[in-house]
């Protein structure tokens, strides 16, 4: 047998350092993309609920359009298309940021969507009965339940999200998977390299998802 | 804003050869489109097997199905598929190893089919174990009443039915397949996202090529979703919301 003899993970402890500026690049993806998706998102989502019919249309084009091209196109759309625009180039982590925030909104619009249409009508009319506006009646009763709503699918959006930040390997940034690939090259061990973070991804999801099953337990709202 | 716009671009020919770019779009094309198709039939068979496994009365296959779900939806798509491609093979006995390595025809396509295969039957898997718990306890037990096995009982009351309700989740997980067979440009698979790649850094003209290969990308999908809409319809079942009259 000759490749668990071949097999050499003490590769794995000097590039430790290296590999966790990956790994920092790839929660900030994450992290960033999830506050700003979810953000954007709740507005899109707001829109495309709205009475003002281009607003609603626009909306619905956007995030039907995001959603039916691969998340790797979108990546090479904006790396080629922002530079163009703003005419500077642009760095490619700056370039991802900025694509899956705009990427992420699409979906997490949807998921608000649903949220947001999961609260009794009579919520609004309350909030409206008793003097709020719009933005309040939304900020300060539907929305809260929305989200408590949508929560576990939230989160289940942001694992999927956490994965998907791989495919940045396309224009060149350096998250986790990049920088083990470059460790795996300055090392002569690739092998290594793509099995430790294969169980490093595996490892954070598989924790991430039983805490999304666990919250989906205790906050589910006893009607 | 500064940008040449030459939409004559398609027409020309590729700088290396007597090929035009439209030629390399439409081989693209067909690539994606055969990787999503095979893939879909590992996904749907596969998953179909593991979905109904994690609901039977048996301890031990519920455990092998789960943690075949857990494998292949814990762990990002592209890293799986650097394992299939560079990883799997150093595991194989030694002949194969070097079959594989060396000979083995299509290499790229096959590994990408399998891999995508396999990634997305985690997930079909988890649509069709919905299904089937989505159905009363009743249907499960009428058909045990009459007299059929287990087996049978999925065979002819179960499954019929959890297949007609998850039909509109597989329709986006059938979509999502031909969206994710673009990863498959990684190890070097000709489809659309590889040639899109390719014909931008070739004719300098990126918007133009990103445009015509989204518009491809969304034939695609219509397609999808319009064939699927048509099973949908063929298959609805009287009584249910939805369903024929």
């Amino acid at each position: 047998m000759s490749f668990f003899t071949q097999f050499d993970f003490s590769v794995i402890a000097p590039s430790l350092p290296f590999l966790w500026e990956g790994l920092k690049f790839t929660a900030k993806l994450t992290l960033i993309a999830m506050s700003g998706g979810i953000f954007l998102g709740t507005l899109l989502a707001l829109a495309r609920l709205s009475s003002i019919t281009p607003l609603a249309m626009a909306a619905t084009w956007y995030v039907n359009l995001m959603r039916s091209i691969p998340l790797l196109m979108v990546i090479l759309w904006f790396f080629l298309v922002i530079p163009i625009f703003t005419g500077k180039p642009m760095g490619a982590e700056t370039s991802a940021i900025i694509t899956f925030t705009a990427f992420e909104a699409a979906y997490f619009s949807e998921i608000m969507r649903a949220g947001i249409q999961s609260v009794p009508r009579g919520q609004v009319f309350a909030g409206q009965a008793i003097g709020m506006t719009y933005w309040q009646t939304m900020s300060y009763v539907v929305l809260p339940q929305a989200f408590r709503n949508m929560l576990p699918i939230l989160l289940t959006q942001t694992i999927i999200l956490f994965q998907d930040t791989s495919l940045v390997y396309a224009i060149g940034a350096k998250d986790l998977l990049k920088a083990a690939e470059i460790a795996g090259k300055n090392y002569g061990r690739p092998l290594e390299m793509y099995v430790f973070v294969a169980l490093v991804y595996f490892v954070v999801c598989f924790a991430l998802s039983n805490l999304v099953k666990h919250l989906q337990s205790r906050t589910a709202i006893v009607r | 804003m500064n940008y040449h716009w030459n939409w004559g671009i398609f027409l020309q020919q590729v700088q290396s050869g007597d090929e035009t770019y439209l030629d390399w779009l439409i081989s693209g094309l067909g690539w994606t489109v055969s990787v999503a198709l095979a893939a879909w039939v590992i996904a749907l068979v596969l998953g179909s097997l593991i979905g109904t496994l994690r609901t039977v009365p048996n301890r031990w296959l519920v455990l092998l199905a789960t943690t075949h779900v857990e494998l292949f939806r814990n762990v990002p798509l592209l890293v799986q598929l650097l394992l299939w491609f560079f990883v799997v093979p150093e595991f194989l006995p030694r002949d194969l190893s070097l079959w594989v390595k060396q000979d083995m025809p299509a290499k790229e396509f096959v590994t990408a089919v399998i891999c995508l295969g396999l990634f997305t039957s985690a997930r079909v898997a988890e649509q069709v174990r919905a299904g089937i718990q989505s159905l009363s306890r009743g249907q499960k037990m009428a058909g045990l009443a009459i007299g059929f096995t287990l087996p049978q009982t999925y065979r002819y009351v179960i499954l019929p039915m959890a297949f007609r309700i998850i039909i509109p989740p597989l329709t986006s997980e059938f979509m999502n397949i031909i969206k994710n067979s673009s990863v498959a440009f990684a190890i070097g698979v000709l489809e659309l996202t590889f040639q899109a790649r390719q014909m931008q850094e070739d004719s300098e003209q990126g918007i133009e090529t990103y445009l015509a290969v989204t518009l491809l990308y969304f034939i695609v999908a219509f397609a999808a979703n319009r064939g699927m809409a048509l099973i949908e319809r063929r298959t609805r079942v009287p009584g249910y919301i939805g369903g024929a009259k």
